[in-house]
């Protein structure tokens, strides 16, 4: 059973009565299968029309989507050989955090990124993509590791936020996101991160401080969860959609602040109704991006990074 | 210049600030209570004399209280887009920032600087809790990134004094990349063989502790301070129980390894100087103490 957003109710419905006459027909009643044609086609029109233009808030919704692909579903399309690697060495495993060795396309690469988990019982063990210090001292010793062996790293961004709890302040939790950014900076290798659907704030930049940074259609990133900012300013959590209008978190509101460089289009209806063609987009942006900086040196590369972020914020909006 | 800025601003600051002297004679003391005579405060260097609870101090006074004599150059910032989202909430960010920008006598949240210590070499970066809760925008981005060239220019240490609640929420994803910029800015100086040194005042949390501000060489904090990453609130909510006592203070920080000292606020400069000396092979001077307050304070 498929998961609809409140938006979506219309379309829900029309599926939902489309079912109902499959349910009916026995496959070769002339009536049913033309009505079923027709409602398909138009439930394809809502569709369109509703993803055509979705607002920040419906955008946010789709990027938190239960059945919105995660870490594991990419590891699984993107490359072979996956050989997840555990730990930070110190403490503790953190699943929030998932990488490991692997090949993109042939060619073996650091791959890691946050995993939010696809039920009650993955979510817990994940902890709902909310890494701690550990999570993201495994980040920077698989970095580490990628330099050692001269291989690209790419990481998938996906997450609340860092994990806000006694134990993870008690670890430092702070200071292990500083070390965590600070190592993205550092890296002698291309770096290339994507935000596949929720790129919150301080966790989220850990890893995405890349050469490249590409954003999936549907995918929000920000400095605070419209929830969050909502409280604050506007002393309410209600206003969480005006928040999300006023934070420019969509991709194109960050393609033209300069923040990204590139957004992946989603199949219609978002990533969650097409998860190969997803995946597939995704391959091909990543594979470009490697292109672009093979035959780079290491301190070139390295430069191109922070030449990048330091300009960011010099201008505004340029639309 | 215009009529604005030379006949209205004037008059609105000096309406602002006759206000402020007759209710201040007396500050109570947040921790213990007592009322202190704000001359005796001054001359504690506002901190309580009854149960040594350090107090906020304004950003000048802050840079008064480490330098040599109180005395220091300020850098000229670079000009920044001012509201790069256009943002507003129930009110617009381009008027808080005026508002902040008439309370404050500042352009933004941060104040760079450069004299001496014990006679030997300091750039800061001061933040100025005042100015919007001392949050990081593109504009105190700047002003990092400004410091450390300074630093590497002048071949002195880097002191950052972060004071500030976090990412500035209204320059949205600009604000969360003032993260990497800042970790870029002190890696320079790193880089350079140049000490990098983070005084933490209260409070130092959010995005502004899970950058640069723990990225140091040395980390060294005024008592009490609260410093983390997320906020008290935010935990108690998550977890749903009452924190610990003295969670996120100062001391907790450093029984837990992340603070190198907990130093008083009237032994920083010769604490300072010392490290700074270890650090880079000299032998540091008698540092020099400012005078008391509302006496020369260095500046342009």
């Amino acid at each position: 059973m498929a998961t609809f957003l409140d938006f979506e109710k219309p379309i829900a419905e029309l599926e939902g009565k489309i079912a109902e006459l499959r349910h009916l027909s026995d496959g070769d009643d002339m009536n049913i299968a033309e009505e079923v044609a027709k409602l398909q086609g138009k439930a394809e029109r809502m569709l369109r029309q509703t993803y055509g233009k979705l607002t920040a808030w419906q955008k946010t919704q789709v990027a938190r989507h239960p059945e919105r692909p995660h870490f594991i579903d990419y590891v699984a399309g993107l490359v072979t050989d996956y050989v997840p690697l555990a730990g930070d060495r110190n403490f503790a495993d953190d699943k929030a955090i998932l990488g490991g060795l692997a090949r993109f396309r042939g060619q073996p690469v650091v791959i890691m990124g946050h995993e939010k988990g696809a039920d009650t019982t993955s979510r817990m063990r994940h902890n709902f993509g909310m890494a701690k210090p550990e999570g993201y001292r495994k980040a920077i010793r698989l970095m580490e590791l990628a330099e050692r062996f001269q291989l690209p790293v790419i990481t998938l961004v996906d997450t609340p936020g860092a994990f806000p709890g006694v134990e993870a302040e008690a670890r430092g939790q702070a200071e292990a996101i500083a070390r965590s950014i600070e190592a993205c900076l550092k890296l002698q290798v291309p770096l290339i991160s994507a935000i596949i659907g929720e790129g919150g704030s301080g966790g989220a930049i850990a890893l995405a401080a890349a050469n490249h940074i590409i954003m999936l259609e549907h995918s929000v990133y920000s400095v605070i969860s419209p929830e969050g900012c909502a409280s604050i300013l506007w002393r309410s959590g209600e206003q969480a959609r005006d928040a999300a209008e006023a934070l420019k978190l969509t991709s194109e509101d960050l393609r033209s602040l300069g923040v990204i460089d590139e957004i992946v289009a989603e199949p219609l209806g978002g990533a969650h109704r097409g998860k190969p063609q997803i995946i597939d987009g995704l391959s091909e942006a990543i594979d470009r991006a490697l292109q672009r900086f093979s035959g780079m040196s290491g301190l070139d590369i390295r430069d191109q990074r922070r030449d990048k972020f330091l300009e960011m914020g010099r201008q505004g909006l340029s639309s | 210049m215009s009529w604005l800025t030379n006949f209205v601003r004037p008059k609105i600051r000096a309406l602002v600030r006759k206000a402020e002297v007759p209710d201040n004679l007396w500050d109570k003391c947040g921790a213990c209570g007592q009322m202190i005579f704000h001359r005796e405060l001054e001359a504690n260097l506002r901190v309580c004399p009854h149960c040594g609870h350090h107090m906020r101090v304004g950003v000048k006074r802050r840079l008064e209280l480490l330098f040599d004599g109180g005395t220091y150059e300020r850098a000229e910032l670079p000009a920044v887009p001012l509201d790069p989202l256009r943002f507003r909430d129930r009110k617009k960010y381009t008027e808080r920032l005026k508002e902040a920008q008439a309370k404050t006598d500042e352009q933004d949240a941060i104040v760079v600087a450069s004299g001496t210590i014990g006679g030997l070499k300091v750039v800061a970066a001061a933040f100025n809790f005042d100015f919007m809760g001392g949050s990081m925008g593109v504009a105190v981005g700047e002003g990092l990134v400004k410091a450390a060239e300074i630093a590497v220019r002048d071949r002195a240490a880097m002191i950052a004094i972060p004071a500030s609640g976090g990412a500035r929420m209204q320059e949205g994803i600009l604000s969360l990349m003032q993260m990497p910029r800042s970790v870029i800015a002190v890696d320079r100086v790193k880089e350079a063989g140049l000490p990098f040194i983070v005084l933490l005042t209260d409070p130092t949390t959010g995005g502004v502790s899970a950058s640069f501000a723990m990225l140091g060489d040395i980390h060294i904090s005024e008592p009490g301070a609260v410093i983390g990453f997320a906020g008290a609130r935010v935990i108690e909510e998550t977890i749903r129980e009452k924190l610990p006592e003295g969670f996120q203070r100062a001391e907790y920080l450093l029984d837990h390894g992340i603070v190198d000292l907990v130093v008083a606020r009237k032994d920083l400069p010769a604490e300072l100087a010392r490290i700074i000396g270890l650090l880079t092979r000299q032998m540091p001077g008698a540092v020099v103490p400012a005078p008391l307050a509302g006496g020369n304070s260095g500046g342009k």
